[in-house]
């Protein structure tokens, strides 16, 4: 698939002499949905602020649809829909007026049929006339998600779209990101929620310390790091892993009622079905077993600690 | 030239304007009233005609100016920096729109702004005075030149601004002082030599010097000078503008 966002070689330096970007250079397909993951200050939002304009870089370039975004600002910046982390709006703005002068920001026409749609939904319709003080935290969140909209962006950037939202809300609002993806809008979000991103992303971008550590497929994320966990729960608790199977990687767990083996899904043997016979054969009895695949939290905490 | 987004812009600071008519219009015309009763009716009675014009008349142009000059900065720079304050000057700086539509944009709404209550306040005065105005593209131009030149002023106060403190700093503590000492309510004829030449280096002395003659051609100083002094302050605000465009100081910093 081709790039719509490219960014090649970033870096950014604040006046405080602190460098939020060391030389990213990342892809973004057309039509995919990235998740940017990475822990507080990796860089995520200085990173989606170059790509909008609102921060100039140190160094690089970044692209969108072929045009620079320093050069080419009004190409770049008028395909580009931008919910910010923090929710701020006009206090005294209705949500009408509000949306309708982001639509007017990027140069475009008046549609109010557009505007109608998006507010629709965006479940605000009824909201329409209100003055944005008088709206919820999460009503607050969709407004500007509706501002975002308001333009028909192909690119949506989505910093931390769901913090402080209900769950209700926050699953409204991906069956709002499901249908733009659908529509052929390129979704970036960046989101604490690691479970979300594992449910609704194409792609996994790990972000920390300025650099980007991998992007991958999601799915080939989960097989090539996932670790799967064995857990065999035993019938007579043991005190101590009997000798004999001291050559695999166990742990004792629960006052020695259960016993723990990591394997590696990838692997060419995966080692249970020796397990199970020296069990057997050292008459360890087994009352049950499961198996749980690492989440994608893991996988998160374990490449951000490796890269530290 | 994003057209769209000027007009957004604009209309979005004017519907402000609408929706704190009280403190925008009303506040300063019932402020001017007050001058011309201390100063015009009380205390204008006791003071003979200067150079040929009524004292009420006199100060009628200051006054305006006085008011011009705070109100553009007023609004000028709190256009900028409230949505600076608020964050939601993301959406402006991620927007198609090119730093000089946004000037356009904020400047014109300020001057906008200043403009209508200059005028308001010279409505109101000629109900207390007889007004007549020599030089009436004079008036204009210097009327029309101070708005846009002191909204500009304005617009890089709340640029630099980094707090609510710092935004009323100038307006508050050098802007009055400069125009009462800037020859609104006297003419600095009237003043001690020293005080007379120290005054001439107060640049508002030229506005308000310049802004009177096109009213009664009676001046402080040439009226030249005082449109040179405009032009270049007008000047350095679009130079300093440029330099804070480029670098992007404060704003994409």
């Amino acid at each position: 698939m081709a790039s719509i966002v490219s960014v090649s070689n970033l870096s950014k330096t604040y006046a405080s002499g602190f460098e939020a970007l060391k030389g990213v250079s990342l892809e973004i397909e057309e039509g995919e949905i990235l998740a940017l993951l990475g822990p507080n200050g990796a860089g995520k939002t200085t990173l989606i602020s170059i790509i909008c304009g609102i921060v100039n870089p140190s160094g690089g370039e970044v692209t969108v649809n072929g045009h620079d975004v320093v050069r080419d600002f009004r190409q770049t910046r008028s395909m580009i829909g931008l919910v910010p982390q923090e929710l701020t709006t006009d206090a005294f703005e209705t949500v009408w007026n509000t949306v309708s002068f982001s639509r007017g920001l990027h140069g475009k026409k008046p549609d109010p049929a557009h505007i109608e749609k998006v507010l629709k939904d965006l479940s605000l319709w009824s909201k329409k006339d209100n003055m944005l003080r008088e709206l919820s935290g999460g009503m607050k969140r969709r407004v500007l998600i509706a501002k975002a909209l308001s333009h028909e962006p192909r690119v949506l950037f989505l910093d931390e779209p769901t913090a402080g939202v209900d769950v209700s809300l926050r699953k409204s609002m991906w069956e709002v990101v499901e249908r733009l993806r659908a529509s052929g809008v390129t979704i970036i979000l960046t989101t604490h929620y690691i479970e979300e991103a594992e449910e609704i992303a194409d792609r996994i971008a790990v972000i920390n310390g300025g650099e980007i550590l991998l992007v991958e497929e999601k799915d080939a994320l989960m097989t090539k790091l996932g670790r799967k966990q064995l857990r065999v729960d035993l019938a007579q608790p043991l005190e101590r892993i009997p000798d004999s199977l001291s050559s695999y990687n166990l742990t004792l767990e629960d006052d020695g009622q259960s016993l723990i083996y990591d394997y590696d899904t990838s692997a060419e043997r995966t080692g249970i079905t020796a397990l199970l016979a020296a069990l057997a054969e050292t008459g360890v009895r087994l009352r049950d077993l499961s198996t749980r695949q690492s989440s994608l939290e893991d996988i998160f905490v374990e490449i951000v600690e490796a890269g530290r | 030239m994003n057209i769209e987004a000027v007009k957004s812009i604009y209309f979005f600071e004017m519907a402000r304007t609408r929706r704190t008519l009280l403190q925008s219009v009303v506040s300063p015309v019932i402020s001017t009233s007050l001058y011309f009763i201390v100063f015009g009716a009380a205390i204008g009675e006791r003071i003979q005609q200067i150079d040929g014009v009524s004292y009420g008349a006199f100060i009628t142009p200051g006054l305006m100016m006085l008011t011009l000059l705070t109100q553009c900065i007023g609004n000028g720079s709190f256009g900028i920096y409230f949505p600076k304050f608020t964050g939601t000057i993301y959406e402006v700086l991620s927007s198609p729109i090119s730093m000089l539509e946004i000037v356009l944009g904020y400047v014109g709404a300020a001057a906008t702004k200043g403009l209508m209550i200059g005028t308001i306040i010279l409505i109101t005065a000629s109900l207390f005075v007889d007004l007549s105005i020599a030089h009436p593209f004079a008036m204009i131009f210097f009327f029309v030149l101070t708005a846009v030149t002191f909204s500009l002023f304005g617009f890089i106060i709340g640029i630099w601004a980094k707090d609510f403190e710092q935004l009323n700093l100038i307006p508050m503590l050098v802007v009055p002082p400069l125009v009462f000492l800037g020859g609104s309510f006297y003419s600095v004829d009237m003043l001690p030599p020293f005080w007379r030449a120290i005054s001439h280096f107060n640049p508002v002395l030229y506005l308000i010097s310049g802004f009177r003659w096109s009213f009664f051609e009676i001046s402080d100083v040439n009226p030249l000078a005082s449109a040179v002094i405009i032009l270049a302050f007008l000047g350095i605000c679009m130079a300093v503008l440029t330099w804070i465009f480029r670098t992007g100081y404060r704003l994409r910093n």
